[in-house]
């Protein structure tokens, strides 16, 4: 489908295409096996400007906004869910900065986070605060010119190789939700350290690690946003990042079945190629028919970001809930498709099918999802 | 340091594959790329270039359409790039190719080296460098793999050869053809390919060159190509399956006279 | 020589667009349109063509004048590449086939030999069949360098009119023959794999592989004498040895002026690993992806030994850092052409293909069994690496006694 991007989104695509095939697709295999984090992955898209490209020109950046960033996204996971993370990540951990940053705290990092040279993390997450994020144990106690952080936050994305974090903390614990506060933490302050790297189903090329804080001393100045506005900051930020989780369903869902389609060409039984077996012709068809349904949601969702409608919720929920549903079940039918050899772990068709699952889970469970969703569907009808 | 950088658009090969059915190669829909051995070239260039400062001017002879490989080179990082393109050039072999290069190179100006890669992969001669480099009467080093060092305009490389390597001393400006294994080059970046949309390539015809128009084209070629076949494809012969240790005995067995026992 | 389509035959099928290894034709209101600027003449469209709607004019003798007579040009000369003070194969391979149009030319076969204290190589040249040796003794020629060389042998050449020069297509022969066609304004053929007379004309016939050996050239030089090629090593068939044949050693000497370099020759580097060169290999054992790690090319290493051979890599493995790049076979890596080559977990790429597919025999050991490796092969196995090849080594080692 043509989507009539722009010329310089055709080069962002391009560009991700290119580092995809040629960088990323001849090691994916071997980053999954070992976890391995894809720093000379990230040394080249950083190279190409691709770190950049939702980041505007006066910060280093070269302009562009969601579209790019999921343009992106779904290129480079089209070859690894698990290494595209290190990128998609990133942004999410910039957004807030984006969004809530001052002018100060953007020229202090956002350059950069635009050149490559540093990566990004969000930390929401803890033990006992997955989707009910109210429920956050982590402090911020306000004392002169600093904060003190105390407390973990758990299953960190880019954890331990971002040198920004961008960490929701209470200063209110009374106060529940709006107690809640968003700050900038960079790797290495005093009270900031990091926990085992997780052991992980998929994405196993992204680092996922805690943050420990104890008596981390920050400067007042860390704080985006204000007191209280944490779980807005940590909302839309989501809100915007969104179509990007969505984005590496979509990619990994196409890479898949970019590899079955191959595969199906060549696999020969009764005496034919797979692929002209009817009932398998309608499973392909159904996978692509799928895929282009999410590609032009996201895509759509995306391009309402970037005209600046800050009214995405319910549009970029959706988009995350249908596009990593349907990964799941894309994936799972590639591996049907390639049979036996689907779930031998010299085939790479069963790591796209490992790689889908975190997207139904993670940046909001689906069920989250459709709870936002149904949300806004009550509400604008009340308001009606 | 001013560096030129000859390189030739040639069809794409890492998309033919064979056909199982037939043996024959499935060649539809070949696209045109940089002439693997020049993204080298290329990319030594830039290295060269981000180290000691200067240009990097890309050139091609080829057809109008080889404006697109002068861009890509352009997106990569190089500076400029030129164009020389006339039917006038049609059917040139090495020797007229060299000689419309080097006038070329007269045309652009001052400069310390030139750069090409060891051999395209359509015409595999590797004879277009060296003949630049007689044409234009200045020192070659060819199938280099490193270059050790350029200071006081000396470059001092490694050449390549079937046992090792030969380190080769040069005065500037020279000519150096460059292997596979001296670099790895670099994707193409988002500002390089906005760069690439918007520069003007220069563009260069026959009239231009100061050239004897004798020596151009198939008119200026010594060689005439009188015949073009395709070969045979080879055939799969025979295949031996079941236990290793039973089809090494076999292959063992077949070969036994071929190899002297 | 020149192509057409012939509108009335033409159906606009796509058949020739699909065969266009050089994207140079489309369809254009139902006919095939052929862009002359992309076109290189190689006939695949004409093999493809159902219709015989495309039509090759072959090239006639009105097309070539032969304005020129070169009655003063005499001889089939061989440059003998010498290193270390030895005569290199490719040389004896090029007396051999020399020796041959020399006769069927009626004139002297001669070999060129630039060295330092080479005399009794010069010897060893006629008793492979050289009539005469043109030798240049001086201590500035004892390694190659492309100056000095470049500059006697044009000297050569303007002095004693030879009507062929032939020379090896190594690392050296590539990068001194082109500097010498130009200096002596000579027709030079590139990696010639076959090399004939035309008798009429005293033409030397020219065949060389191109687009990595899936299209052949037959090339000649009408009107600029000599007619210059580089050949293949390994592809003619060696000149046997007479120690009783006699022949005349030219020696010759020039000016020191002759003999200066712009550049200078540092060190001579060999590498200890190439123990055996890949070009100069009769036996090629090669390892690709399918060795899963750098360690397992141990395996192969011992292979290529039990059979006297050398190791090579196909790009995948190179890439990976388990072998160095002179070990590369295939397009971007060295072109070989063994006696027997064995490509073990190499599935057969068409970049890798190019570079072997022209050995005598092909030895493929593979699991998958739809490799494209195997549809050059003359001996496929399809079976574990990793239990063949040890197997094979110990059969081989046995078998020659090891």
């Amino acid at each position: 489908m043509d989507y009539l991007l722009t010329e310089q989104q055709i080069m962002v695509r391009d560009i991700a295409r290119q580092i995809a095939h040629e960088k990323i697709k001849p090691v994916a295999a071997k980053y999954d096996a070992e976890g391995i984090f894809p720093w000379d992955i990230v040394k080249i898209m950083a190279a190409s400007d691709l770190c950049g490209i939702y980041i505007e020109e006066k910060y280093g950046g070269t302009g562009g906004g969601a579209m790019e960033l999921v343009l992106a996204t779904e290129e480079l996971s089209r070859a690894c869910g698990g290494i595209s993370l290190a990128f998609a990540a990133t942004a999410l951990g910039t957004f807030p900065i984006i969004l809530f940053g001052t002018q100060e705290q953007k020229m202090k990092y956002l350059p950069d986070i635009a050149k490559g040279k540093k990566l990004a993390a969000f930390g929401l997450t803890e033990a006992g605060a997955g989707s009910d994020a109210g429920a956050i144990a982590t402090t911020a106690e306000k004392k002169g010119d600093h904060y003190i952080l105390n407390g973990t936050k758990q299953w960190i994305t880019n954890g331990g190789e971002a040198e920004v974090y961008t960490v929701v903390a209470s200063t209110n614990r009374s106060k529940g939700a709006r107690g809640a506060a968003a700050f900038i933490v960079e790797k290495g302050t005093k009270g900031f350290e990091f926990g085992k790297k997780e052991d992980k189903m998929g994405i196993r090329a992204s680092a996922t690690r805690e943050l420990v804080f104890t008596d981390c001393k920050i400067p007042k100045e860390n704080i985006l946003g204000k007191e209280g506005m944490g779980f807005i900051v940590a909302m839309k930020t989501f809100d915007q990042s969104r179509p990007g989780v969505a984005a590496q369903a979509l990619g990994i869902a196409q890479g898949a079945l970019d590899l079955t389609i191959q595969y199906m060409k060549e696999r020969k039984q009764f005496g034919k190629s797979i692929s002209s077996f009817q009932g398998l012709q309608f499973m392909l068809a159904d996978m692509a028919t799928e895929i282009e349904a999410s590609r032009a949601l996201i895509y759509a969702c995306a391009r309402m970001i970037d005209s600046g409608n800050s009214k995405v919720g319910k549009d970029s929920a959706m988009a995350k809930l249908f596009a990593s549903d349907m990964a799941m079940k894309v994936t799972t039918d590639c591996v049907q498709l390639f049979g036996g050899y689907g779930y031998m772990r010299d085939y790479p068709i069963e790591k796209y099918m490992r790689d889908a699952k975190i997207t139904q889970i993670y940046e909001g469970t689906n069920q989250i999802q459709r709870s936002i969703i149904a949300n806004h569907l009550i509400k604008e009808t009340a308001s009606k | 340091m001013n560096i030129i950088v000859c390189i030739k658009q040639v069809p794409d090969t890492t998309n033919v594959r064979i056909d199982p059915e037939t043996n024959t190669l499935v060649r539809s829909g070949v696209q045109s790329i940089i002439n693997p051995f020049d993204m080298y070239a290329i990319e030594e260039a830039i290295r060269l270039k981000e180290k000691f400062g200067g240009m990097v001017t890309i050139v091609t002879m080829g057809p109008p359409q080889a404006e697109e490989a002068l861009r890509e080179a352009i997106s990569l990082g190089a500076d400029e790039a030129v164009l020389v393109s006339d039917r006038a050039f049609a059917g040139s072999d090495t020797w007229a190719t060299s000689y419309t290069l080097s006038k070329t190179i007269g045309k652009i100006g001052k400069f310390d080296l030139v750069i090409c890669g060891k051999q395209a992969i359509d015409g595999d001669t590797a004879q277009v460098g060296p003949g630049i480099a007689a044409f234009m009467d200045i020192p070659q080093i060819t199938f280099v793999k490193k270059i050790e060092d350029i200071k006081d305009s000396l470059i001092c490389a490694e050449r390549m050869t079937e046992e090792g390597y030969d380190i080769v001393e040069s005065p500037l400006p020279c000519l150096i053809t460059v292997v596979k294994e001296i670099n790895e080059p670099r994707l193409p970046s988002l500002k390089g390919k906005m760069r690439a949309k918007k520069i003007e390539i220069r563009k260069l015809e026959a009239k231009d060159l100061d050239a004897d128009p004798d020596s151009l084209g198939l008119k200026g070629s010594p060689t005439k190509v009188v015949k073009i076949f395709t070969p045979p494809p080879r055939k799969g012969g025979q295949i031996l399956e079941g236990e290793a240790k039973d089809t090494s005995a076999k292959l063992v067995e077949l070969l036994k006279g071929e190899i002297c026992l | 020589m020149s192509i057409k389509v012939i509108n009335e035959k033409c159906t606009g099928c796509k058949l020739c667009v699909k065969s266009c290894p050089f994207g140079a034709i489309e369809i254009v209101n139902k006919k095939a349109v052929i862009d002359m600027h992309k076109c290189t003449l190689c006939g695949a469209c004409i093999e493809s063509c159902k219709f015989d709607a495309i039509v090759l004019t072959k090239i006639s003798p009105t097309d070539i004048q032969f304005p020129k007579k070169f009655d003063e040009h005499k001889d089939v000369w061989i440059f003998c590449e010498q290193k270390k003070g030895v005569v290199q194969s490719v040389a004896y391979e090029l007396l051999g086939k020399g020796r041959e149009l020399a006769d069927t030319l009626g004139v002297d076969l001669c070999g060129v030999l630039l060295g330092e204290n080479i005399k009794q190589e010069a010897q060893k040249i006629i008793h492979r069949g050289a009539d005469k040796v043109y030798l240049v003794d001086s201590s500035a020629l004892r390694h190659y360098q492309d100056e000095p060389y470049s500059k006697v042998l044009i000297q050569l050449i303007k002095e004693y009119n030879p009507e062929i020069v032939l020379c090896g297509a190594s690392s050296i022969g590539r990068s001194l023959i082109a500097r010498v066609a130009i200096g002596v304004h000579a027709g030079l053929t590139a990696d010639c794999t076959a090399l004939d007379i035309d008798k009429k004309e005293r033409l030397l016939l020219q065949t060389r592989p191109a687009f990595g050996g899936n299209i052949m050239a037959t090339i000649i030089c009408p009107n600029h004498r000599p007619q210059m090629s580089t050949v293949r090593h390994k592809v003619m068939k060696e000149a046997g040895e007479d120690k009783h044949r006699k022949g005349k050693i030219i020696e010759k000497s020039y000016d020191a002026g002759i003999y200066s370099s712009r550049t200078r020759l540092l060190d001579v580097v060999e590498e200890i690993e190439e123990t055996v060169n890949l070009t100069e290999a009769n036996v090629i054992v090669s390892g690709g992806r399918g060795l899963v790690s750098p360690e397992n090319f141990k395996m192969i290493e011992d292979l290529a030994k039990a059979l006297g051979g050398a190791v090579g890599a196909s790009r995948a493995a190179v890439d990976s850092g388990w072998k160095t790049y002179s070990h590369q076979v295939g397009q971007t890596g060295k072109t070989v052409c063994p006696k027997i080559y064995i490509a073990c977990g190499i599935s057969g790429q068409i970049q890798h293909l190019v570079g072997m597919q022209s050995s005598e025999i092909i030895v493929a050991i593979n699991k998958d069994p739809h490799a494209p490796i195997f549809t050059v092969a003359t001996y496929g196995i399809i079976g574990d690496i990793f239990e063949v090849v040890p197997e094979l080594t110990r059969r081989f080692k046995e078998a020659l006694g090891k």
